[in-house]
């Protein structure tokens, strides 16, 4: 993939990946500004989409990890620069399903330092059992603060241990300050 | 002290705080873009009603949805309680889920095991 030349949006950054995946039945793609409203309006649209027709733990699931997910961007976007001109919180939603799962995978801009700290994160979650996760989940309700972004720290260990599968990330390096974090997660139908 | 009532939105629970009426309730759905900002109030409501509560208090959950960092916040509130029972006044909270909503039903008992205040789990349809 290259990424030189005209930007194609952060949809590219994902595409391979995507057309890899056995997955073809798409319930929501979006790329664009994450604010709280347009997470309000995706998870909205996916929740209508689904009601009546899936099962109401998986719905349950699935909305509760597109709202952890997109509010995720929400705070911790970087804004991304393309001619000079910078495009906040810009985010990538995709969320897709085949009879087995849903799978619901996201995309951002981060600093190549934070993208370490993620990676080493996420890696630690998935080599952790229920028991573990849970334990790692109550520590952090009892003792962490809620930033002034307004995270507690919280998503990504309720997602690995609500979900109980692993958690997919990668990461496509832009430039020397920042990268393209890709997250996926998988919802057991 | 003076009944506190917040409006439910699409994103934020109804909260009722009334000792006259005795009815303490949050319902509905959480995750505000600002939960600090959300739940403050909520939280200095109860840090004075605490001074001179009822001597038992029973407080109902009736959420349907709330994200992590809402999660948090109910963390706190429940803390004002804990620290209401350790000094010697009833606090019972009833934990209410939907029948179906086993996720929600494991996060009242998870917050049971953390937190030393009396529990009441209760189902609808």
């Amino acid at each position: 993939m290259s990424f030189t030349g005209e930007s194609k949006g952060f949809i590219n950054y994902i595409y391979e990946r995507y057309t890899n995946l056995r997955i073809k039945d798409i319930t929501l793609v979006f790329e664009g500004q994450i604010t709280h409203q347009v997470m309000k309006a995706l998870t909205g649209l996916v929740e209508e989409q689904l009601d009546e027709v899936e099962d109401d733990k998986v719905l349950r699931r699935v909305y509760h990890v597109m709202v952890e997910s997109l509010q995720n961007i929400n705070r911790h976007a970087e804004s991304y620069e393309y001619r000079g001109h910078p495009y906040p919180g810009m985010g990538l939603v995709l969320v897709a399903k085949n009879k087995e799962r849903f799978q619901v995978t996201t995309g951002n801009i981060v600093e190549n330092g934070h993208a370490e700290e993620i990676a080493l994160f996420l890696g630690k979650l998935n080599s952790m059992d229920q028991d573990d996760l849970d334990d790692l989940y109550k520590k952090q309700l009892r003792e962490g603060i809620v930033s002034p972004k307004g995270g507690a720290g919280l998503g990504f260990i309720d997602i690995r241990r609500k979900t109980g599968n692993n958690l997919d990330y990668s990461f496509v390096k832009i430039d020397k300050e920042t990268t393209f974090f890709i997250f996926t997660s998988t919802i057991s139908r | 002290m003076e009944t506190l009532l917040i409006e439910q939105t699409d994103d934020s629970p109804r909260i009722v705080l009334d000792p006259v009426d005795k009815l303490f309730e949050i319902s509905g759905k959480s995750l505000p873009e600002d939960v600090l900002d959300f739940y403050q109030p909520v939280l200095d409501w109860l840090n004075d009603y605490r001074k001179e509560p009822d001597s038992k208090t029973i407080f109902n959950i009736r959420l349907i949805y709330f994200n992590t960092s809402s999660s948090k916040m109910i963390m706190d509130i429940f803390l004002i309680f804990e620290e209401m029972v350790e000094e010697g006044h009833e606090v019972l909270i009833k934990w209410h889920s939907h029948q179906k909503d086993e996720d929600m039903q494991e996060a009242g008992k998870e917050f049971e095991e953390m937190i030393a205040v009396p529990f009441e789990h209760l189902t609808y349809n």
